[in-house]
Formats: structure tokens, C-alpha cells, sequence
């Protein structure tokens, strides 16, 4: 009787989320592995034919995916120090007694709760339109640029469009750092004669590396995924120039049809996110200190 | 002793440079309402002055062609449906996986943690032939059971952090007063729950609300499924050059989430704040 209690417990709590689990996330994963060695059409899986490591053959030879790979690392180096930077004087400036601190802390945080999606159509509007408005009416040659029309011009829009949504993110994380700062410490460092940049440097610094150890995880990871800004934006244009490689990876199946090739570099990108996003976390955790 | 800061000079200089910064961040917002007023020509002739008179027929024109109100229960009932399963599911795992750490509980656990390095993009391929072979692609329970799978690790994982820290006493205590397991967990366990409950709901109604390639892979042929951010998306693609109506379409399309934000505001970071410490 108790046993047959255990038994149904365990069902009740745990069946559902563990089936949920399974259908959902678990067996496309596994079948990941098993198409990434077919010429999967994403139709028939029984017609699906092992062709070994041709896909992989492929993918080293691809020009396009490695562009992408490389976009993408850019990118994500790019918009994490750029982010995280903002993020942090953000921070660093809203825990200072400011009048109106609420209200900065609301806008700088507001462009995170719209989706990439119709953020990047915003932006759209902006580097096409608005740019060369306030161009003719300013003259600054950086708002006559062909925003969006070139390689260059395209990487960098983009990267402007992650950090202004991302960093108001990483700023309340950042404040809520700052403010769990013991007070007593820093008390202490400026009786000992340290300066405001010592006081930075070597006590609040060290003290927030458990939220810079999650900011750089949320930023790395976001940043190395980011398909819905490439979407809206630039479509990966002009040509295949800005593409990044999660964008890479739904071209190739849902455009090119290929869906065995879009898998292994589906599985490739898995591979990647997982040492990047590990080999950061593993890094930052070990400059985290206790007071 | 703490010294409190006055308010001086510099801290004034700083509160007007971010003030400054606050007003660059809000420009977009700014352009959007602006010229989704306006004609075409107007917007082309200067698209930064506020609009001479307001051309409200913009906006009536494009709540028909977006087919707002379906586009936005869509939104809403996949986005409520899935985060109400979310925290049934993910609280009543976590509670058993905190309370019975058995071999086979344990490997789950670290299952689930681990799955979530999986980028979306790395299973949607196999995603969606496995949804249409089980009938689940073109339907809405179809969506919602796809968040569940893919919102569960995080939201478990929150959950079982604070469950960590609930007294078990209390639930010996209830046993003890004649108790059913299941008793327990909803009329004593469920309730303490409700401040990290806070911050699943916020966190996963952002994540789907916003949610593109899932629905766009998921949706299948069915069109009567449509969300706010695939409606947005077709019709931009319609008309991209057609200002006048690609602007009023964005601002109908963002202007649920702000409301949203700004109602609950202080939740939202708050439960955030508590979402990445733990997280």
C-alpha cells in the first residue's frame, strides 16, 4: 500500500513535466544527432538515408557558415562589452540618491520588455528614415551613413539595437549587486584612504562578480543566439553578409530545404554555444570572492 | 556608520547626463508615435516633427488588416495557458524532486538543468517534424504543450532552489493533523511559493509573449493561430515601404507589453532580479 502511494506520488508530480520533457525537448534532441548524419527533406524521417560525414564535409567547405561563424562571434565579443559596460555605469550612476532614479531606472529598462522581433522593424524605421532625417537637419556624417545597406554598417546596427535592448537588463541586475554591497566594507576601505576608483577596482568589483558571472552568461549566451533582431533588421542582408548563426541554421532548412545539412549545423551550434557559454561562466567563477 | 550622500553638484551633473541618455533611449519610441500619425508624404518630407493633424484612419485601417483582436487573443491565451501550466507542472516536479531525492530524481534534475544550454534553434528542425507526427503542429494546445516542455527546466529549477529552504517541519506537522500528500502540497507548500511564483510567471510571459520562431514553426498552416508578433511580422513584410501603416501596426503591436510593464513594473524587477541571483 505505501509502496503503490510512493508510486502514484512520483506520477502525479513528476509525470507530467517529465513527459513534457521527453516529447518536447529530449527525443528532438537525440534525433538531432541521428539527422545530422542523413540527407534529411524534414519530411519522411524513414526516408531520411545515412550518408556518414557528408554533411560535415559540407559544412567545413561552406564559405557562408563559417562568414556566420565568425559574424557571430564578433558580435557576441562586441555587444557583451558593450552591454555590460553601459550596464554597469548605468548602475554605478542609478544607485547614486539622482531625483529622478525611478523614472531613468523605468526607460532604460523599457526597451527589454518588447521582443526582438518588433524591436528590429522599429529600428528599421529609424536607420532608414529617422537616421537621414536628423542627418539633413544636423549634417553629422554619421547619421548619412547607408545605415543597414552595407556589411559594416549592418554588423554595427545591429549590435546598436542589442546593447540598447539588453543593457537596461543587465542595469537591474547590476543595482541589485550594488545595493547588497555591505556597507560596513566600504565604510572601511575609505577610512583606509582608498579613492573612488581604488574603492571601485579592488572592493566593489570583486564583491558583484556573482552578477557579473551571470550578466556576462545572459549577455554571451543571448548575443551568440541572437536570430530575431537578424530577422527583422537586416534578413541577413545585403546578401548573406550579416547573417548570424542561428540565422545560418533556419536558411538552410526552411529556405534551402536541406534539413539534414540545417541539422548538423544545428548540432555544430549546440557544440558551440555550450563551449562558449561554459568556458565563460567556468572563467568569471574563479575571480568570485566572499568578504 | 553609513554617510549618507547629499545631493551635490556632481551628483546633479550625473543626473542630467542620464537624463540625456534617457531621452536618446526613448527617440525610437518617439519616431513611432510620431509618424504612424501622419501621411505617407509627410513622413517622407521630415520624419522627425511631431504630426501637423492626427490621421486616425491609420490606425483603423491597419487594427483591420492585422486582424488585431485575434492576433492578440492568440497572444494571450497561448501566453496564459502556457505560463499557468508552467508553474503546475514545474512546482509540483521541483517539490517532488526536492522532497524524494532518489537515483532517478537526482539524474532528472541534473537532466533538466543541463538541457538548458540547448539553444531553440539547435532542436526546432526535429521540433517540428515530431509535433506534426503527433498531432500537436497547427493547434493551439499544440503551442502551448511545446512552452511547457521548453519552459520547464529554468522554472523547475527556480523552484527547486526555494523549495530547498521551506521548513519541512511544517509539512511533517500537517501529516500529522491527517493530511494528504497532495493536501500538503496545495494547501501548504503552494502558497509560501507565491514570491518566486512571481518571478517564473514574469519571466516566461515576456519570453512567450515576445516568442517568434516557435509559433512561426509550430503554427503549421493554420493562420487562425496567428500571434502579435508573426501578424506584425507579415504585414511589415507587406508593407515596408508603406510607412503610414507599417508604424501604426508596430505601435498596436508593442503598446500590450508596455501597458503591461508599466502596470506591473515593479514586479517585473523585482521578480527578474530574483530570476538571474538564483538563476
Amino acid at each position: 500500500m505505501k509502496r503503490y502511494s510512493e508510486w502514484l506520488q512520483q506520477t502525479v508530480f513528476v509525470g507530467p513535466g517529465l513527459l513534457f520533457f521527453i516529447v518536447i525537448v529530449f527525443i528532438p534532441f537525440l534525433l538531432g544527432f541521428y539527422y545530422s548524419f542523413t540527407d534529411w527533406n524534414g519530411l519522411d524521417m524513414d526516408k531520411a538515408r545515412w550518408t556518414g560525414l557528408h554533411n560535415f564535409e559540407l559544412i567545413a567547405s561552406d564559405t557562408n557558415f563559417w562568414n556566420s561563424f565568425w559574424f557571430t562571434i564578433k558580435f557576441t565579443v562586441v555587444t557583451v562589452i558593450a552591454a555590460n559596460v553601459l550596464a554597469f555605469l548605468l548602475a554605478l550612476v542609478l544607485t547614486k540618491p539622482l531625483k529622478t532614479r525611478n523614472i531613468l531606472r523605468t526607460i532604460f529598462f523599457l526597451p527589454n520588455v518588447i521582443g526582438g522581433i518588433l524591436l528590429g522593424f522599429i529600428w528599421q524605421f529609424i536607420f532608414t528614415k529617422g537616421f537621414s532625417t536628423i542627418g539633413e537637419l544636423t549634417n553629422l556624417p554619421f547619421f548619412n551613413l547607408p545605415w543597414l545597406g552595407t556589411p559594416r554598417t549592418g554588423f554595427w546596427g545591429i549590435v546598436i539595437v542589442f546593447v540598447w535592448q539588453t543593457a537596461g537588463y543587465m542595469m537591474v541586475i547590476y543595482i541589485a549587486a550594488l545595493a547588497g554591497l555591505p556597507k560596513d566594507l566600504l565604510e572601511a576601505a575609505r577610512i583606509d584612504g582608498a579613492n573612488y576608483w581604488q574603492l571601485l577596482r579592488s572592493v566593489t568589483v570583486p564583491m558583484i562578480m556573482p552578477a557579473i558571472t551571470i550578466c556576462l552568461f545572459l549577455t554571451t549566451s543571448n548575443a551568440f543566439k541572437m536570430f530575431d533582431l537578424n530577422l527583422s533588421l537586416t534578413k541577413g542582408g545585403p546578401g548573406t553578409s550579416t547573417q548570424s548563426l542561428a540565422f545560418n541554421v533556419y536558411a538552410e532548412a526552411l529556405n534551402n530545404n536541406r534539413y539534414g545539412l540545417g541539422t548538423a549545423k544545428a548540432m555544430l551550434f549546440f557544440i558551440g554555444v555550450s563551449i562558449i557559454t561554459i568556458t565563460q561562466v567556468w572563467l568569471t567563477k574563479r575571480k568570485e570572492v566572499e568578504a | 556608520m553609513e554617510r549618507r550622500e547629499r545631493y551635490s553638484a556632481p551628483i546633479l551633473v550625473l543626473e542630467l547626463a542620464a537624463a540625456l541618455l534617457a531621452l536618446l533611449f526613448l527617440t525610437p519610441f518617439y519616431f513611432i508615435i510620431a509618424n504612424s500619425f501622419k501621411t505617407l508624404g509627410e513622413i517622407l518630407i521630415n520624419a522627425a516633427s511631431w504630426p501637423t493633424e492626427y490621421n486616425w484612419d491609420n490606425y483603423s485601417k491597419v487594427w483591420k488588416q492585422i486582424n488585431f483582436p485575434l492576433v492578440f487573443t492568440n497572444s494571450l491565451l497561448i501566453t496564459v495557458f502556457s505560463v499557468a501550466g508552467i508553474v503546475l507542472i514545474s512546482t509540483m516536479c521541483a517539490y517532488r524532486l526536492v522532497r524524494r531525492p532518489t537515483a532517478f530524481n537526482n539524474l532528472l534534475f541534473n537532466a533538466l538543468v543541463a538541457s538548458m544550454i540547448i539553444p531553440f534553434q539547435s532542436i526546432m528542425l526535429q521540433l517540428v517534424r515530431v509535433t506534426s507526427l503527433i498531432e500537436l503542429r497547427g493547434h493551439m494546445y499544440g503551442i502551448v504543450a511545446c512552452y511547457l516542455g521548453f519552459g520547464l527546466p529554468l522554472s523547475m529549477f527556480l523552484f527547486h532552489g526555494f523549495i530547498k529552504s521551506v521548513p519541512i517541519e511544517i509539512e511533517e506537522a500537517a501529516v500529522v493533523d491527517g493530511s494528504s500528500p497532495y493536501g500538503v502540497f496545495w494547501r501548504i507548500v503552494f502558497p509560501l511559493l507565491s514570491p518566486i511564483i512571481v518571478t517564473v510567471v514574469i519571466l516566461n510571459t515576456l519570453w512567450i509573449w515576445n516568442d517568434y520562431l516557435l509559433p512561426v514553426l509550430v503554427i503549421g498552416g493554420n493562420k487562425n493561430l496567428t500571434t502579435i508578433p508573426l501578424g506584425i511580422t507579415k504585414f511589415f513584410g507587406q508593407y515596408t515601404k508603406q510607412w503610414n501603416l507599417a508604424l501604426p501596426g508596430l505601435a498596436i503591436g508593442i503598446a500590450p507589453v508596455i501597458a503591461f510593464f508599466l502596470f506591473l513594473q515593479k514586479y517585473i524587477v523585482e521578480g527578474i532580479t530574483a530570476g538571474s541571483i538564483k538563476g
